[in-house]
């Protein structure tokens, strides 16, 4: 096996894998040290930095950080590999990668082009060695647009997830967050609720319920249940309103199956909901990206999947599964997993711009829920600054909740406000559709600008004299 | 004159469907500053209710007269800092208090009921472990009056209980260790959850049959966000009694055991979705 030396000064810095050298490149965090794996020392750190920015991409193809033979995901990687896509840049080593991504000159389209050539271990590896500027500059360049009732990731948008969660699933509870919501302009990207329990006629009940909402007020978006992908095959079977298809998934075959989940059961989940044919007709051709995922740093580990791997290298793998089956949504949940895996505001802030960065770079349409819990070193201006930072870097998607508040999975992530923010400071957008549908429903302004009206949506007058 | 920029929201009124923190209206785009102040506030509560150590004299004291005797130990977390960082060292105790359990054992060895599956002595029925987790209010406000109200039902069918174990630094699995220690034949822990912003001070309540050091989460069973406001402590300790008979009776706890007998989560049904209503 190949090791991997660098020497800084007087000292020699011998790593005995490629799994080891990413492990000791990447930015301190907590999980990598409650794994075991993360750099003794600062220097040791940058030794392997250094050590790895020599690498050439090739490298990657030959040695797997994840055995080939006793993970499918691993295969997965190998055997779906574009070796014309990655022609152009076959031939530099990670650290000319490093600079290659932020020449000028290469764009969108070169991006979109080089994608299927890349593998997550690749795209992790560089982002061992960028500044978070790094991250969001080539972020930045990055286009990925997917479609179920409307266009998601267009160039100068942002869309949001209106997240209506209630601890007991109450219909009036979450009708309640969905009005709020929509009346702040939340919602595009998709409705969806947590629910408080896994039980599939409470699921069923969900769905129909969001369905009907959406139905009602001719709503250009799509509604998904967060329960297990099984529960949505079973909901499916029972003539149930599916839209978007839910999984949590991770980098690892082991980590799936804590999961409860293979590549299998997404293929058999995606073909079902595609038989429904629910996506609106765009041009002709069907919105036909029926797949949301989330993912987050720390949750292989978490199932003991990890495979000696740091927690980023893992996570990056995680984005080859949910490539693999054309998602309308991609979320990292970065904050939620808690201190031991990203201990305060900045590595939570680090990992949110890896994330991002290298699900874009695999042509994924990545949104983040910028989020932390009570028992984390961090707080509402560490969530400002990501939310701004993920802003810039173009992330297609936030979550939107009211007042920051999960009354439900006990943590904050960002509200409506927030995302009004964002859209303000940077002159950002909902997708088209939604936001034709915002001015037409009397909700936003309409104009050149994106403001709210100054008055309630007539449309949503009577509603609440119902609710009164 | 004070200008008027605050936009308010004419929803307010549903409010009483939801805790979500809906209708704050905005300054401009942005949450007005009382909203702002009172969000500042209750995150401040979630972050004290984390670093707060809780008073185990009290506690102590308060379970002497309910005639409880008590054993204080630690987990191998030394510091606060440590105990997020390092769930690991959270769920095993440090080797002090394993030699108190052990003389605790060693003390009512003669007291052996029967043998466990594995031939493992068992000398009590259920033995509880009240950890501090990731909220020292929860602990404080919440342990003393749910053993309360648990005892009172499991004296009546002649449990065998053990000395109740305080754990500094504690999480969930280190019940396990406590419990085979004690040569329990089922551990229950009651343990601080991780705060809420609305709910800083709710109690988890896990337990384990034939608990060994290194069990999974599958094995266990759970009641949460036990607080007056949300599952109250009489409820909970019928929830938990209940659930306790079976697991006796069965001789198992976790998934096997939800299946069959965990009361139906009561969903409420009786609010309608006004949005679609006609």
């Amino acid at each position: 096996m190949t090791t991997y030396k660098h020497t800084v000064g007087g000292a020699n810095y011998v790593f005995e894998d490629l799994r080891t050298l990413m492990a000791r490149a990447t930015p301190l965090r907590s999980g990598d040290c409650l794994a075991g794996v993360a750099a003794a020392t600062a220097e040791e750190r940058v030794a392997a930095q250094m050590a790895l920015a020599a690498v050439p991409l090739r490298r990657f193809l030959d040695e797997a950080v994840v055995p080939y033979e006793s993970d499918e995901v691993t295969r997965l990687i190998m055997d779906t590999h574009d070796a014309e896509a990655f022609a152009p840049v076959a031939h530099l080593s990670v650290g000319d990668f490093r600079n290659w991504l932020l020449a000028e000159d290469v764009d969108a389209a070169t991006l979109s082009a080089l994608a299927p050539g890349l593998t997550p271990e690749m795209v992790a590896a560089v982002s061992k060695i960028m500044r978070n500027q790094d991250l969001i500059l080539a972020a930045k360049k990055c286009r990925v647009i997917t479609r179920f009732r409307n266009t998601i990731g267009l160039s100068g948008k942002m869309s949001t997830r209106l997240q209506p969660n209630h601890p007991t699933d109450d219909a009036a509870g979450i009708a309640a967050s969905v009005l709020d919501g929509l009346m702040y302009g939340s919602g595009d990207a998709v409705i969806g609720i947590n629910p408080a329990t896994d039980n599939v006629p409470q699921v069923i009940r969900l769905l129909e319920m969001l369905d009907a909402i959406i139905q009602r007020y001719e709503i250009p978006t799509q509604s998904c249940v967060l329960t297990h992908v099984t529960n949505t095959i079973q909901a499916i079977e029972r003539g149930a309103p599916v839209d978007l298809v839910f999984q949590s998934i991770a980098g690892t075959e082991a980590a799936n199956r804590g999961f409860g989940i293979d590549l299998a059961v997404l293929g058999e989940a995606r073909a079902a909901a595609l038989s429904l044919r629910r996506g609106a007709d765009f041009d002709g051709v069907m919105g036909d990206n029926v797949m949301y995922f989330e993912t987050g740093q720390g949750s292989a580990l978490s199932a003991n999947g990890h495979h000696g791997c740091d927690q980023q290298t893992i996570e990056a793998r995680a984005y080859a599964v949910a490539r693999h089956f054309k998602p309308l949504l991609v979320n990292t949940v970065v904050g939620f997993i808690g201190p031991e895996y990203l201990y305060d505001g900045k590595q939570i802030i680090r990992a949110g711009l890896e994330d991002h960065f290298c699900a874009k770079l695999l042509g994924l349409p990545m949104g983040c829920d910028v989020c932390y819990t009570n028992h984390a070193e961090a707080d509402q201006n560490d969530m400002d600054v990501l939310l701004t930072l993920l802003g810039v870097a173009g992330c297609n998607f936030v979550m939107g909740i009211p007042g920051s508040d999960d009354v439900m999975l006990n943590y904050q992530t960002t509200s409506f406000h927030d995302a009004l923010y964002v859209r303000e400071v940077l002159g950002l957008r909902p997708a088209p559709e939604f936001d034709a549908w915002l001015a037409y429903m009397r909700i936003t302004a309409g104009g050149a600008d994106f403001r709210l009206a100054d008055s309630l949506s007539p449309a949503f007058q009577r509603v609440l004299e119902n609710a009164a | 004159m004070k200008p008027n920029v605050i936009r308010l929201d004419p929803w307010t009124g549903l409010r009483r469907f939801t805790d979500a923190r809906i209708a704050l209206g905005r300054a401009g785009v942005s949450l007005p500053t009382q909203a702002q102040l009172e969000f500042q506030l209750a995150h401040a509560r979630a972050r004290d209710a984390v670093h707060a150590r809780p008073d185990w004299d009290e506690i102590e004291t308060a379970l002497a007269a309910l005639g409880l005797q008590t054993l204080r130990v630690s987990s191998k977390a030394a510091d606060r800092s440590t105990y997020l960082q390092r769930p690991d060292l959270g769920r095993r105790l440090d080797d002090k208090s394993i030699e108190v359990l052990q003389a605790c054992s060693r003390a009512l060895n003669a007291n052996v009921m029967e043998q466990a599956e594995d031939g493992a002595d068992i000398c009590f029925d259920v033995a509880f472990v009240v950890a501090d987790g990731l909220s020292a209010y929860a602990v404080q406000r919440q342990a003393v009056p749910l053993l309360e109200a648990v005892l009172l039902l499991l004296q009546a069918e002649r449990w065998r209980i053990a000395p109740v174990a305080l754990v500094n630094q504690g999480r969930v699995a280190v019940g396990d260790e406590i419990g085979a220690l004690l040569k329990a034949a089922i551990v229950v822990v009651l343990v601080g959850e991780r705060p809420g912003l609305s709910s800083p001070d709710s109690l988890g309540v896990y337990f384990t049959h034939t608990p060994r050091p290194g069990m999974t989460d599958a094995t266990r069973n759970c009641i949460s966000n036990v607080r007056p406001a949300g599952l109250p402590a009489p409820a909970a300790a019928h929830k938990l009694c209940y659930l306790l008979s079976e697991s006796r009776r069965r001789k198992i706890s976790g998934v096997a055991l939800k299946d069959d007998a965990e009361v139906e989560l009561n969903l409420a049904t009786a609010n309608r979705n006004f949005l679609t209503a006609d």
